[in-house]
Formats: C-alpha cells, sequence, structure tokens
C-alpha cells in the first residue's frame, strides 16, 4: 500500500515533462494526457484513502522512503513520503479539485495555442502541491514549497506577452521568496537545535527545548506561511496573480497553494503550542488579515481581484483558527477543504461569466446575467451561499466553529478575536452579495442589445480589452459540469463533516483537539453570526440592489479609494522598499565604477603621472647625459673623499 | 607503478591544444573537430579518474610522484581528493560543451576583415588559435587541481593566465554598443585588467611560496613544497610555525586566491572580463578557472595554514557576507546581460567562500558541491545567454523583450538556467546553497540568516532579467530571430538534465566529496557544533 | 723630474676632454675629446706605473689602447653613417631615443 504514494506525485510529474518537453506533436493530445494523469492521481489518492479507512485511528499513517537526497555528515534529508489523515485530506482536495479544474481548462483554454504547455504546468502544480503535503520533513516540504511557487509563477505569467501578466508573476515569486527566508532559517534553527528536520524526530522532541527557541522558529515558519497564503504584511501579490488564467486563480490562488501555509502551521502544531506568543502572533495576523482582505473585497469592482479579497479573507479566517492551537486546528482544515470547494466554484463561476462577456472583468458591466448563464447563475450562487455561511450549508459549518473557537480562546483576546470573527462574517455576507448583485440581478449593464445566439467562434481566451458587444452564453459541458460538482461539494460538504464530528474524529490523531471554555454557549454564537450575516445581506442589498448601479465607479469615500488601491499596500512598497532599493543599486552600481574600481585606477594613473614626469629627464641629448654621469661620478669621488676624511 | 592517470588526464588537452594549433589555415572545421575530440577524450579520462577513485580509501589516489627540481625540494607530485576529483570532472565535463558552444565564436567575420581592424584574420589563423588556447586552459586546470605540490601548483596558477589572456584580448564578443574602435578598446582593457590583478596576487603569493619553502628549511633541515608532507609534519608537531609567520603565508596564498575567486572588493576585473570576452569564455573564466581559487582556499590555505585560516575567519566571513549582498545588489542595477551574470557569479562566490570558512562539515562539502553546481548552472545560463546575444548582436537588456513568444525554446532553456541560479528546490544548486547556509548558521547564525536573503536578491536579478528579455510584446527588431538550433540545444538539453539529476540525486557527488571534507575538517581541527537537543539520541535511546 | 707632475698633466687633459665632450657638438670633436680622456687616463697610468714601480700599469695602458683602437674603428663608423643620413654631424641632432 504505502509503495502507491510515490504514485502520487510521479503521475502528475511524468504529465508535465513528457507535455513540457514533448514539444508540438502532443499540441492535440496533450490535454488529455494532463487530464488524464492528474485523474489518475485522484484514483491512486482514492485508493489509498479507502485503505486508510479500513485501519483503525492509530496506524492509519503510511510512510514510504524512496532515498536518502542530501547525505552529508551529520545532516540527513530523505525522499521520503508520510501520508496520515492531515495529508490524505489535502491529496483528495488537491487531486479532486485539480482533476476537476483540468476538466474546467480543456473548455476554456480550447482557442489558446499554447494550451499543451498550460496543462503542463498544471500537472507540475499538481505534483509539486503532493510533494508539499506528502513530505515527511521540513527541507522536502520546502522543495514542493517552491516547486508550487514556480508553478504559480510560470501561470500567473502564462499569456507572458501582456506586460501586467509577467510583472504579477514576478510580484508573486519575489514575495514569496521573502516568506521562503522564513521557511529557510526555521529549518535551520530545526537542525542547529534538534540536529534534524524531519517532522517526527522534531514534533516529538519539540517539548524538550525552550520556549524562546519554539517562538522564533514559530514565527520564522509564520513568515513563511504569510508568503504563501498571502497574509498580511506578504498578502500584496494575491490581487495581482488574478492575471494568470481563470482556472489557475481557482486551483491555485483559492483552493490549494495559498491554504499551505495554513498546512504548515497545522503540520507544525507541536512546536506552536510550545509557545503561545507565536500561537498568540499567528492568531493576530489570521484577524488582520481576515478583516483587511474583506475591505479590499468590498472595493474591488474586477470580480476577480473581489474575489482574491474574499479569498485573502477567508484564508485569514483558517490562519485564525490555528492560532488558537489544539482548539482550531481541526476547524482551521475543516475550513480550508469547504473553502476550497466553494471558492473553487465561485472562481470557475467567474470564469464562465468572463468566458461569456468577451473577458471582461468589471462587474459594473455585468448585471442581469441570470437569465443568460443559468447553470453559471445557480452553481454560483449556491457557492456564495456557502461562503456567506448560509445555515446548513458548507462554510456555515465550518465558519460558525472557527468563531465558536475564537471564543473559546478565553480572556480579553477571545472576545476580541471572536468579535473580529463576527465582523468579518458580516463583511463576507456584504462583499459577496455585492458580487452575486452586481453580476447576476439588476438590469444588464453591457454595451447594445445582446444577440440570443452566441457566435460560434469565440475570441482567444487571452485577449482582453476592446471588444464589440459581448454576447453573454451559458459555457460548454466540460465547464459547467466541474462547477456542478463543485457546488454540490459547496453544498453538502459542511453538513458530512459535522455529522457525528466525523472530520473532527478524523484529524484529531494527528493535530489533537481540545474543547476550550467558550464563555458564550454555541447556540449564542451561531444565532450572532446568522445575525451580522443578514445585517451584511442587507446592506449589499440597500445599495446595489435596490437602486440601479452606475457603470462607472463613483469616487468613493476615502477607505473606498484606498482599499480600491488594496489599502495602499503596493505604495507603501513602492515607496518603502522598491524606490529605495533602486536608489541604493544604482548608487552601487556608481561606486563599484569609481569607487572600488576607482581606486585600482587611481593607483595605476598616480604611477603612470609619476613616470611622465621622470621621463622629462630623458631629452635625448648626448651631452646632458653626459653631464649627468660626470656629476654623478663627482659626487661619488666626492662622497668617497668625504667618507676617507671622517 | 601504474598509469599515470592523472598526467594523461592534462596531457590530452595539451597534445590536443597542439594538434589543433597544427591544422593548416584553410581546415577550419577539422581544427574545430580536433579540438572536440581532444576534450571528449579528456571527458573520458576524467571519468576514469572519477570511476577509479574509492571515496572510502586513502585522502589522496592515484598519486604520481617524480623528482623535478631537487636542489629545491620541488617535486612533480599529482594526486587527488574527493574535492579535487569531483572539479576535474567538471572541468572534463564543461570543456567540450564550451568548444561546441564556441563553434562560430572564432570564424573571422568578413565585415571584419572589410573593415581592416585589429584583427587581421587570415593572417593568424583565429580559429586554430581559439581553441588551442582553449585547451591549453584545460590542460592547466587539471593540473593545478591535481597538484600536491605547492610551487607545480603555483606555477600552473599562474601560467593559465597567459592563455585566457589571449583568449580576452584576442576574441572579443562581436555584439556591442560601440564602434569597432572603441570595443577593442575596452577588450583590450578588460585583459590587461585580468592580467594585472591576478599577476599582483600571484607575485604575493610567490612570495609566500619562497617563505614557505624557507620555514621548511629551516624546520624539517630540508626544504619541501609537498603539500603532503607539511601537513603530516604539522601534525606530528614537527613543523612549527611562528605565529606571525603563518598569517603572513596564509595572507600571502589567501590574497592570490581572493582574487582570483574573486572576492569583494578584488571583484572588478570579473565583471570586465566577461563581459568583453564571448560567453564560451567568460564560462571558462568563472565556471572552471575561478574554481581554482576557491579549491586552493579549501586545499591550501585550510590546509597548510589552519592556525592563521581560524584567526581570518571573522574577516574572511564578513568579506563573503559582502560579496553575496553586494554582487547580487550590483546584478540587479546591471544593463548588460553578460555583466548581470558576472556579479551574479560574484555573489556566488561569496557564497563557497562562506561556506568553506564556516568551518562545518555541512558549510565545506556544500561549499565543493557549489563549486560543481554552479560551473553547471552558470555555463547554461551565460551559453544561452551568448545563443540569445549572437542573435541580435545587442548585449544589452533594453534591446530585447518577448523573447519567448518568438523563441520559446531558447527561453525555457534560459529560465532553467536562470531558476538554477536562484536555486530553486530540484535544481542542483539549491542543495548546495542550502548546505552552506545551514553549515554556516549552525556557528554564525547571525551571517547565516543575513546570507539567506540573498536568495531573495537572487530571485529579484534572475526574474527581472528574465521579464525584460523573455517577456512582454515582442521587438521589431526580433520578429525573425529563430528559436535554438540543434547545436545549441545539444549544448543546453545535457547540462539541464544534469542540472535536475544533481538537484534531486545529489548522493554520487557527496559520497566522493564526504571524506575529503572530514579530512580538511580535521586539518584545521574542527568539529561540527552539536544541536541543543539532539532528536537523534532520544530515538536511539528509544 | 718629479712624476707628479705627469699626473698633473693628465688631470689637465682629462679636464679639457671633459669640457669638449659637454660643450661641443660637433661629433667629430666629442669623439676627440674622448680620446684626450681615455689618453689622460693612460698618462696616469703610465706615471703611477713609474711611481711605484709595479708594470701592471703599463699593461692596462696597453690594453686601454687596443680597446680605444677598437671604439675608433666602431665611433668612426656611427659618425660617418650618421652624417651620410643626416647630412650633419651635430651631435644634438640624434635625439630621437628619447622618449
Amino acid at each position: 500500500m504505502e509503495n502507491l504514494i510515490g504514485l502520487l506525485v510521479a503521475a502528475p510529474l511524468l504529465g508535465a515533462a513528457v507535455l513540457l518537453c514533448g514539444g508540438r506533436r502532443l499540441d492535440r493530445a496533450g490535454h488529455w494526457i494532463g487530464t488524464a494523469l492528474a485523474a489518475a492521481s485522484f484514483a491512486v489518492g482514492v485508493v489509498l484513502f479507502a485503505g486508510m479507512l479500513g485501519r483503525g485511528a492509530e496506524d492509519r499513517a503510511l510512510h514510504q522512503h524512496l532515498f536518502s537526497w542530501v547525505p552529508v555528515e551529520g545532516f540527513q534529508a530523505d525522499v521520503a513520503f508520510q501520508l496520515d489523515q492531515l495529508s490524505m485530506t489535502f491529496v483528495l482536495l488537491i487531486t479532486g479539485v485539480g482533476s476537476l479544474i483540468h476538466i474546467y481548462s480543456i473548455g476554456y483554454m480550447e482557442h489558446d495555442p499554447r494550451r499543451r504547455r498550460f496543462f503542463g504546468y498544471l500537472n507540475l502544480f499538481l505534483a509539486a502541491m503532493l510533494l508539499l503535503v506528502l513530505a515527511d520533513n521540513y527541507l522536502l516540504l520546502y522543495a514542493g514549497w517552491e516547486g508550487v511557487g514556480l508553478a504559480s509563477y510560470l501561470l500567473i505569467g502564462f499569456w507572458q506577452h501582456k506586460p501586467s501578466a509577467a510583472t504579477a508573476a514576478k510580484k508573486a515569486f519575489l514575495v514569496n521568496r521573502v516568506g521562503d527566508i522564513g521557511l529557510s532559517i526555521a529549518i535551520m534553527l530545526m537542525f542547529t537545535t534538534f540536529g534534524t528536520f524531519a517532522f517526527g524526530p522534531v514534533l516529538e522532541s519539540a517539548g524538550d527545548t525552550s520556549e524562546g527557541m519554539l517562538t522564533a522558529i514559530g514565527l520564522m515558519l509564520l513568515l513563511a506561511a504569510c508568503g504563501k497564503s498571502a497574509q498580511v504584511p506578504l498578502q500584496s501579490w494575491l490581487g495581482d496573480a488574478m492575471e494568470g488564467p481563470t482556472p489557475v486563480s481557482a486551483l491555485i490562488h483559492a483552493a490549494t497553494m495559498v491554504t499551505a501555509g495554513v498546512y504548515l502551521i497545522t503540520r507544525s502544531g507541536a512546536i506552536f503550542n510550545g509557545s503561545p506568543d507565536a500561537q498568540l502572533v499567528v492568531a493576530i495576523v489570521g484577524a488582520v488579515t481576515l478583516i483587511f482582505g474583506a475591505i479590499v473585497g468590498c472595493a474591488k469592482d474586477d470580480i476577480k481581484k473581489a474575489l482574491a479579497g474574499s479569498t485573502m479573507s477567508q484564508i485569514g479566517y483558517m490562519v485564525l483558527a490555528a492560532g488558537l492551537g489544539p482548539i482550531g486546528y481541526v476547524f482551521a482544515i475543516m475550513h480550508l477543504v469547504t473553502h476550497g470547494f466553494f471558492k473553487a466554484g465561485l472562481f470557475l463561476g467567474a470564469g464562465s461569466v468572463m468566458h461569456g462577456m468577451n473577458d471582461e472583468v468589471d462587474m459594473r458591466k455585468y448585471g442581469g446575467l441570470r437569465k443568460y448563464m443559468p447553470v453559471t447563475f445557480v452553481t454560483f450562487g449556491l457557492g456564495y451561499l456557502a461562503i456567506i455561511g448560509f445555515p446548513g450549508l458548507s462554510g456555515f459549518w465550518s465558519k460558525d466553529k472557527i468563531i465558536e473557537a475564537a471564543f473559546a480562546k478565553g480572556g480579553t483576546e477571545g472576545w476580541i478575536l471572536g468579535g473580529v470573527a463576527l465582523l468579518g462574517a458580516a463583511l463576507t455576507a456584504y462583499y459577496m452579495t455585492r458580487v452575486m448583485l452586481l453580476t447576476f440581478f439588476g438590469e444588464k449593464r453591457w454595451g447594445s442589445t445582446p444577440s440570443p445566439a452566441a457566435p460560434d467562434v469565440e475570441p482567444a481566451a487571452e485577449t482582453s480589452g476592446e471588444h464589440a458587444t459581448p454576447h453573454p452564453h451559458e459555457s460548454p459541458k466540460s465547464m459547467t459540469i466541474p462547477m456542478i460538482v463543485l457546488a454540490f461539494g459547496s453544498v453538502f460538504a459542511g453538513g458530512l463533516f459535522s455529522w457525528n464530528s466525523s472530520f473532527l474524529h478524523w484529524l484529531e490523531p494527528v493535530t489533537g483537539h481540545d474543547h476550550g471554555h467558550s464563555p458564550l454557549s454555541a447556540a449564542a454564537v451561531t444565532g450572532a453570526t446568522v445575525v451580522v450575516l443578514l445585517i451584511g445581506v442587507a446592506l449589499a442589498w440597500l445599495q446595489y440592489g435596490r437602486k440601479p448601479v452606475p457603470v462607472t465607479a463613483p469616487r468613493g469615500s476615502l477607505l473606498t479609494r484606498a482599499a480600491r488601491r488594496d489599502l495602499l499596500q503596493d505604495d507603501f512598497n513602492h515607496v518603502a522598499l522598491v524606490k529605495p532599493g533602486e536608489y541604493l543599486t544604482r548608487g552601487l552600481v556608481y561606486v563599484d565604477n569609481k569607487g572600488v574600481d576607482g581606486l585600482v585606477n587611481g593607483t595605476a594613473a598616480a604611477v603612470g603621472g609619476l613616470s611622465g614626469r621622470m621621463r622629462r629627464v630623458q631629452n635625448g641629448f648626448v651631452r646632458s647625459y653626459a653631464v649627468s654621469m660626470f656629476g654623478g661620478t663627482a659626487v661619488l669621488i666626492a662622497a668617497t673623499l668625504l667618507m676617507r676624511a671622517v | 607503478m601504474s598509469f599515470p592517470l592523472l598526467t594523461a588526464a592534462a596531457v590530452l588537452p595539451a597534445a590536443g591544444a597542439i594538434a589543433t594549433a597544427a591544422v593548416p589555415a584553410a581546415r577550419r572545421t577539422a581544427a574545430k573537430w580536433t579540438a572536440l575530440i581532444a576534450s571528449l577524450g579528456t571527458l573520458v579520462l576524467a571519468g576514469v579518474v572519477l570511476a577509479r577513485f574509492e571515496p572510502g580509501g586513502d585522502r589522496y589516489q592515484l598519486t604520481e610522484s617524480h623528482a623535478w627540481i631537487a636542489d629545491f625540494g620541488v617535486r612533480y607530485e599529482l594526486g587527488v581528493d574527493g574535492i579535487g576529483a569531483a572539479l576535474i570532472g567538471l572541468t572534463a565535463l564543461l570543456m567540450p560543451f564550451i568548444i561546441l558552444a564556441g563553434w562560430r565564436d572564432a570564424d573571422p567575420a568578413e565585415e571584419a576583415e572589410g573593415a581592416g581592424g585589429d584583427r587581421p584574420g587570415r593572417r593568424w589563423r583565429p580559429v586554430q588559435g581559439f581553441f588551442a588556447l582553449i585547451l591549453m586552459v584545460e590542460a592547466m586546470v587539471i593540473i593545478s587541481f591535481a597538484a600536491t605540490d605547492v610551487f607545480l601548483f603555483y606555477i600552473f596558477f599562474e601560467a593559465m593566465l597567459i592563455p585566457m589572456y589571449f583568449l580576452i584580448g584576442g576574441f572579443g564578443d562581436r555584439a556591442h554598443a560601440q564602434s569597432d574602435e572603441e570595443a577593442a578598446k575596452q577588450r583590450t582593457y578588460a585583459a590587461v585588467k585580468f592580467l594585472l590583478y591576478n599577476l599582483a596576487g600571484g607575485l604575493i603569493m610567490l612570495a609566500a611560496v619562497v617563505g614557505l619553502y624557507a620555514v621548511t628549511a629551516d624546520q624539517l633541515g630540508e626544504g619541501t613544497f609537498s603539500l603532503q608532507r607539511i601537513v603530516e609534519a604539522r601534525a606530528a608537531g614537527e613543523l612549527e610555525m611562528a605565529v606571525t609567520t603563518e598569517r603572513l603565508l596564509f595572507l600571502g596564498f589567501f590574497f592570490a586566491f581572493a582574487i582570483k575567486a574573486p572576492l569583494w572588493p578584488l571583484h572588478t576585473w570579473l565583471p570586465n572580463a566577461m563581459g568583453e570576452s564571448t560567453a564560451p569564455v567568460a564560462v571558462l573564466i568563472t565556471a572552471v578557472m575561478d574554481k581554482v581559487g576557491t579549491f586552493a582556499m579549501l586545499r591550501f590555505c585550510l590546509g597548510l595554514f589552519p592556525g592563521a585560516s581560524d584567526w581570518a575567519t571573522p574577516v574572511i566571513l564578513v568579506l563573503a557576507l559582502i560579496s553575496i549582498v553586494y554582487g547580487a545588489l550590483l546584478a540587479v542595477g546591471q544593463r548588460d546581460i553578460k555583466r548581470l551574470i558576472a556579479y551574479a557569479s560574484v555573489s556566488h562566490f561569496g557564497f563557497i567562500v562562506l561556506g568553506i570558512f564556516a568551518m562545518t562539515s555541512q558549510g565545506q562539502s556544500g561549499a565543493t558541491l557549489y563549486m560543481v553546481n554552479h560551473g553547471i548552472s552558470t555555463a547554461v545560463l551565460m551559453l544561452v545567454a551568448g545563443f540569445l546575444i549572437s542573435r541580435r548582436g545587442s548585449r544589452l537588456i533594453a534591446d530585447y523583450g518577448g523573447v519567448q513568444k518568438v523563441a520559446p525554446v531558447l527561453a525555457g532553456t534560459f529560465l532553467i538556467g536562470g531558476l538554477a541560479t536562484l536555486s530553486l528546490p530540484g535544481l542542483a544548486p539549491f542543495v548546495s546553497e542550502f548546505l552552506v547556509l545551514v553549515g554556516t548558521f549552525s556557528r554564525y547564525p547571525v551571517i547565516g540568516i543575513i546570507a539567506t536573503a540573498g536568495i531573495v536578491l537572487a530571485a529579484l536579478y534572475v526574474l527581472v532579467l528574465y521579464q525584460r528579455t523573455m517577456t512582454g510584446p515582442v521587438k521589431e527588431s526580433l520578429g525573425r530571430m529563430p528559436d535554438l538550433r540543434p547545436r545549441e540545444l545539444a549544448v543546453a538539453a545535457p547540462l539541464i538534465a544534469l542540472l535536475i539529476f544533481l538537484g534531486v540525486f545529489p548522493r554520487p557527488l557527496t559520497e566522493i566529496v564526504n571524506p575529503a571534507v572530514e579530512h580538511t575538517l580535521s586539518d584545521v581541527r574542527k568539529t561540527d557544533p552539536r544541536p541543543d537537543v539532539p532528536a537523534q539520541d532520544l530515538e536511539a535511546a528509544k | 723630474m718629479n712624476p707628479m707632475n705627469y699626473v698633473y698633466l693628465a688631470a689637465l687633459l682629462f679636464t679639457i676632454g671633459a669640457a669638449g665632450v659637454l660643450l661641443r657638438r660637433n661629433a667629430i670633436v666629442v669623439f676627440m675629446c674622448v680620446e684626450l680622456m681615455l689618453n689622460a687616463c693612460n698618462l696616469t697610468l703610465v706615471a703611477f706605473s713609474r711611481m711605484h714601480g709595479n708594470l701592471d700599469g703599463q699593461i692596462i695602458a696597453f690594453f686601454t689602447m687596443v680597446v680605444a683602437a677598437a671604439e675608433v674603428v666602431v665611433g668612426l663608423a656611427i659618425i660617418v653613417m650618421l652624417f651620410r643620413t643626416r647630412h650633419s654631424a651635430s651631435v644634438d641632432d640624434a635625439s630621437l631615443m628619447k622618449l
């Protein structure tokens, strides 16, 4: 059984290798190869899952040791996999949602001449992401961590001919690299502290070291998580990452890769448990991002960027939950899974809308689309209800638990974190209702009257911008089916997980669990959640549902304008980092040419100048040479005589 | 008496150089093939060296020893440890690719002849000269890696400057922004600068070599240059150097190696030399020749002067750290592709020196792997950049844009080379860079942390370079740029495959390097720091 | 006669020769002055030989004569060549050796 684990990674890796090296011969079959290998990986995952369910809770974890990666004295890094319940959850989410998105992309990227390469990159991403969650040590996790970063870089910049896409890709990679410093340093700290960085020994002996060391490791891990999961202060790349094709946004920047930070924190639970300080910082980062993302989401008119703000905010929930310690780990992962379903569904819906609207992304130019895209409307609507936490749907179960857990943290912190989580729920309801109303309800706000029949040939998905009137139409089957499947997940997953606390019992052996002491009863929290939800929906309806929406955005308040600019994060980075950096490099280039080199050249010039003076003596006249000879002789003789005399 | 394998590995390229030079002027292709075959033969011999090398065996293997200048105790002594073997392998491996990549670089350009210029193509047979000089450098580098006699090493350490000087000064990059005359001037400037810097270092080293002889003659009764003899005598306590003497001698050696390496602030010759020479020669400089500098630090500085190495470590670590950050920052600010790669190399050499002087087994193993991996990754990046430059005839980043649209394979290989340069996991340089960082961190946490910031800067200069040249709208002048030709793909593809292989499975390399590193560490009497809470002991206790 | 008088004479001749080398421009005259200096030296050698009753000085004088003869051959040849190419025997005209 454990020999199958390697296959999980190998299948998509093979796909990536074949598709990227195969050349144009594979252009026609490439997308099928990619999809088949993603599905194969999912199938292996299901087989392993079935096998795991057949064993008792304590011996469910499997290990596979492939080979020793970096054997150096005192430093043992292996290519070895570990499949426990936590990894299994991720494997199913990644391969399942991943396969669906492969299928969706067949339709979405149909007219792109580089579709084969797109599928190659998607497969590469799956392989790296699976490596990340299956690794049994931090160094191999790091390899997967950078691997998904690379795939993300390639996919955000897939339409490289657009300078904005290329810039966004570069930005994503660089911001992630800043986070990677954290992961590197964390691994080094583990190495100097424990002499190893394999999960097992490190987490077992975490209690033996000082709390200060655990705090240091924990904060470094948090830095890494902030980079990958777009948490404040490293969140600025996620909005720009929406330059990538929409399936990428759904898979990487909503469902899987951005949640890697949550995985990292949950996996390293033993370290955080030993350091309340680090835990508190994690929770604060989560809470701040939760509000930050929600505010940005409220102001964006670009449908994908609004959803990106929402993603940031929802991951904030997960990080907040992970920061609560054993009370919250399970719920963080549960929210992660349900979020994977409904956010991927929402993004695919957004992609479907854009597909029908000539790649228009401005929601103010949508309106009334429910008549033209019924399937998209229904699936998007179910995802919407799930994310705002409508009672009974997936998001309700997971988010409600996180809010409860936040209150259960106890003390002033508990009240503050719980309050923030509740406020976030209201904001979620507000911005998602806004997206929903702007897109599917109200008057249609695009150019002239659309013709009922859609044209046969759509412009290639990559071309955006000025086209004739859009002709909204429903997307092909290959796109709608994944949306329907994800909608099912959005509706039922939460309930299924909460049934008899099945998810809790499933993960508890890995993450541990603690109920905490909530100052509020569960029913009170649920009631409060529903109330704030209704307030949020009502506010959005008052603003966008009751009266017509202007096509050009109004100027808005100071906060709105700041939120449209991602709360000035980019401006801050520009002023604080980019500009000084530019001056520094320019200055150093100057110094290197003039200073360091100048010193050497200056010495050479001084020697040259001196010899220039000296050579004047050599004037070419025999007589002057003779005089110097005579003079020299005379001096010598005089000196000799003088010496004699003395 | 066994077959003198190491001598053969050095003589073969030298003989190839003579044969190449002797090919008649008109038969340029024959000269190229002669050179390629000689380099492939050397590769086979290097393969035999690696195969015959036993990781668990003696410290120095395949040794040869003959009296040479008996009056001064100079001997012709060769022998390799794991570090030397790995670097001989790297040299022999890169050489066929360098020759193949430079296949057309020395062909007399018709326009240059028409203009008269300073390069009379017909009279002095540029093709034969170019390839013969490259092979000469290879022969000398291999001897340097194998020499265990300090004087022998010194001779070839200095002698390789001569062919290199002609390669830089005589065969410039045809792609330059200025007039031919201006280019010739800059090329001469670069070549002379290269020569002067390295000669200055060499002369100071010569003084130290003589000093070493005097010390051994004084203490051991008879002067010797034999590395093994001196190291043994030091270990046995027969050879005691006064503290000041040892430090001065150490500085003499280190100065020469730091120029060659090159370490900040002695690095300024490298960007000029790499920028003005052709891409294959630039690879020869940074991927092959400069490695002699870092290799010699490991073998001679640490082996001969352990006490002084320990004394100088703090300063050297700081210099290495400055190199890392400074090189990367300057790379970010460059407008010329080749100079950018040169400054990136300065940064990488900083990592290598850092690893060496961290004095931990991870650091030194990492540094040795780094030498090999940096050689391969820089070769990929620089050679592909050379292909790109030869198409457009410009080295300026601003002249490019959107290349991936017209030449996707070229862009892809360039990206992989770049990713290797920024140490992406899965590619070989990651393993070595991480080892160096871990090794440094376990002894000097603060320096380790600052060095880690280098990985962000590396990502910055690589991605900015890629973005500006390869992405965006296609520049008009590039509209008809051809993609990689089969010859060029034959250069890039095997090296990329090797980068991936060594990134996933570096074990063949670490196996031969590890024992040598252990020996070096025992020379300097250093042991690795112990972990605070050794988890492995816990497991063992269970 | 006091042998020291020969030495004074030699000093006088040497001074005249040296002054001629330094002050005259005609190559032939300079050359003659050089010969004058050589002969002044010969004179001192012979005089000291007589004073000390030792033949070494006379032997060296013979050597000097031979060398001077050889020097005359080479020197005159150079001067003739110089005159042919430059149509001048002034030493100041031959100043190409300066940088």
